[in-house]
């Protein structure tokens, strides 16, 4: 009957079951082409055994779109549950506060007004990733009321600015004419053109970020019982929170830039993780990295299995899809363990 | 006695409001003392500039002989434990994961509890009779036993000063007694400085050894609790009708209240 030891189990079964399930979903992802692999030539092509052609397919066709998947996913759970706890808040994420909103409008203004001074391929990230960052900077200071950022004010002023931006989205993809599928396509989301290239600029990015964030996870947790407490504990409350929403835009940004908005991520998985594992940031957030990891490389494998037929389904939808009603599922059942009300 | 907290010339004000104006008060170690006024007349103000929760306009914060504006927030929570007001917690922290935080600022980054930490945390939770809850979510308590936690960790965190925000607001009346006597208590064994914020008067005459009068945004009276509570005093600040007198039943001071002051219209 010793709760912290039955909590401690049901970590290690967690982190392990996660794992596993990571690993096999990669596996069945890199086995994927036109007719697929079977697992075992998928795992033995990937360290360069078995004939030609499976190992280009999984080396050089999947490996990098799988290994985005990984970053992607990761990334956008553990910035959104970081989101969560600085702002005490089960709903809040990077498209709540406008982040991805932001991002979008980027890679549609680089899309609609084709600079000529970098090549779109750069340009989409690079503005996606600046205005993301700018989103950030114009919520907070919208909030910053009296040398205080109260959070309601933060929630509200991102949803306001996050419906602006989406709104002049719109508007672009009403006026691009020619880009039109292509932004509509990048606000949907898809890992079809990730490349080592895009690997080398996002990863460092997302695990910075995410080192930062891991070593806040005390903070955090002081943080989620409110701003005064955290206070009385010694945190130093305004620049821990600037800090990690720092790294949290800079996460979602890099996320973003090269594979376009994916939703439901950062909003679904820790929420699930905060219910079984609880709310200590020391094991939810490097959990997070692992479920969103997880998750996203099983919907990659879901859109890719599904949809041979009809060309490759952007993943954002397969996420949404999935994540939506689960969310719902959440919100009705679980209410009460998740600390609403 | 050492002085242990200083308040000088402290000034504060919310927008253009002013909430504190040319606050002085000291603190020496040991003593309870209860800040005293009605309600909005900036006493957990006053509360929240003692551990720089809050900067202020003017004046300075001395703990010992360290100007607190140049002391880190952690290095003041080695020192000062607060239980603030309200204490609405969402999230599904166990009692003890609560009581643990109490140790954070003695814990480097990346650095665990060790089984000291534990000891201590297991200790502040007999003593305010929460050992029972230790594995419950502290969402699903009441505000009273909440309460009882949040003293539970300003106790982990071996404070020299406790500063209590209408510690018995959310309180039953039994609970009342209970943590007033043990804050009393680790006053008198231990040398615990405490600072009770209240507009309680009755408890405040029970258990705190000075008093100070928060009026008019200022220091009113400062003195024991026979020197301060006059009639006079008592109408200014509270407008009450009220004497402090010997009662024979309970063989101690204690405030008779006769009525207030306050006009009907």
């Amino acid at each position: 009957m010793d709760g912290a030891a039955k909590r401690r189990k049901r970590t290690i079964t967690v982190f392990a079951a996660l794992f596993v399930l990571l690993f096999v979903f990669m596996v069945l992802d890199l086995a994927q082409a036109f007719i697929p692999l079977t697992f075992r030539e998928a795992l033995l092509a990937l360290f360069g055994i078995g004939s030609e052609t499976n190992v280009i397919i999984v080396q050089q066709m999947n490996l990098p779109r799988v290994i985005m998947a990984c970053l992607v996913g990761a990334g956008l759970s553990i910035a959104g549950a970081v989101m969560q706890a600085v702002f005490r808040n089960p709903m809040a994420s990077p498209s709540i506060l406008g982040l991805s909103s932001g991002a979008a409008l980027g890679a549609a203004v680089a899309m609609t007004f084709t600079f000529a001074f970098l090549p779109m391929v750069l340009l989409v990230p690079l503005l996606a990733f600046v205005f993301c960052l700018a989103t950030l900077f114009l919520v907070y200071s919208i909030s910053h009321v009296g040398g205080k950022v109260p959070t309601e004010t933060l929630l509200l002023a991102g949803i306001a600015v996050g419906a602006f931006l989406s709104a002049l989205v719109s508007l672009l993809i009403y006026i691009a004419g020619d880009q039109m599928q292509g932004i509509i396509y990048w606000t949907m989301g898809n890992l079809t053109n990730a490349d080592w290239e895009n690997i080398a600029i996002v990863a460092p990015l997302i695990i910075a970020g995410c080192i930062l964030m891991i070593t806040y996870s005390r903070e955090l947790n002081a943080l989620m019982l409110g701003d005064a407490h955290a206070l009385d504990l010694g945190v130093e409350v305004r620049k821990v929170r600037l800090q990690l929403l720092v790294a949290s835009a800079l996460v979602t940004a890099a996320a973003v830039a090269f594979v376009g908005v994916i939703g439901f991520v950062g909003l679904v998985v820790p929420h699930i993780l905060r219910i079984v594992l609880g709310p200590d940031n020391r094991t939810l957030l490097p959990a997070s990295l692992l479920g969103g990891a997880m998750f996203l490389v099983m919907c990659d494998y879901i859109s890719r299995v599904i949809s041979p037929s009809i060309g490759i389904l952007p993943i954002g939808i397969i996420t949404a899809l999935i994540g939506a009603p689960y969310f719902i599922y959440l919100l009705r059942r679980r209410r009460s363990e998740v600390g609403w009300d | 006695m050492g002085l242990m907290l200083k308040v000088k010339d402290l000034c504060f004000s919310y927008r253009e409001r002013p909430v504190l104006k040319d606050v002085d008060l000291e603190v020496r170690k040991g003593e309870v003392v209860g800040i005293l006024g009605p309600n909005g007349c900036g006493k957990t103000t006053l509360l929240k500039l003692m551990n720089r929760n809050l900067r202020p306009e003017s004046g300075q914060v001395w703990m010992e002989d360290k100007d607190l504006a140049a002391v880190s927030k952690k290095e003041i929570a080695r020192h000062i434990a607060v239980v603030p007001q309200s204490n609405e917690i969402r999230f599904a922290f166990t009692v003890r994961d609560i009581v643990m935080m109490g140790r954070m600022p003695f814990l480097q980054q990346f650095q665990g509890e060790s089984s000291d930490d534990a000891r201590i945390v297991d200790e502040a939770m007999r003593k305010t009779n929460v050992s029972e809850f230790a594995d419950r979510y502290i969402n699903t308590m009441s505000g009273g036993e909440r309460q009882r936690v949040i003293i539970a960790r300003a106790i982990a965190q071996r404070p020299e000063i406790i500063l209590l925000d209408e510690p018995t607001l959310h309180l039953d009346i039994n609970h009342q007694f209970e943590v007033l006597d043990l804050v009393k208590r680790l006053s008198k064994e231990e040398g615990l400085t405490v600072v009770i914020v209240s507009h309680d008067l009755p408890m405040v005459v029970k258990y705190c050894d000075r008093i100070v009068l928060i009026h008019d945004h200022k220091v009113f009276a400062d003195g024991t609790p026979d020197d301060i509570l006059t009639k006079e005093n008592l109408k200014t600040v509270f407008n009450i009708d009220a004497v402090l007198e010997y009662d024979a039943t309970l063989k101690a001071k204690s405030v008779k209240i006769f009525g207030s002051y306050t006009k009907q219209s």
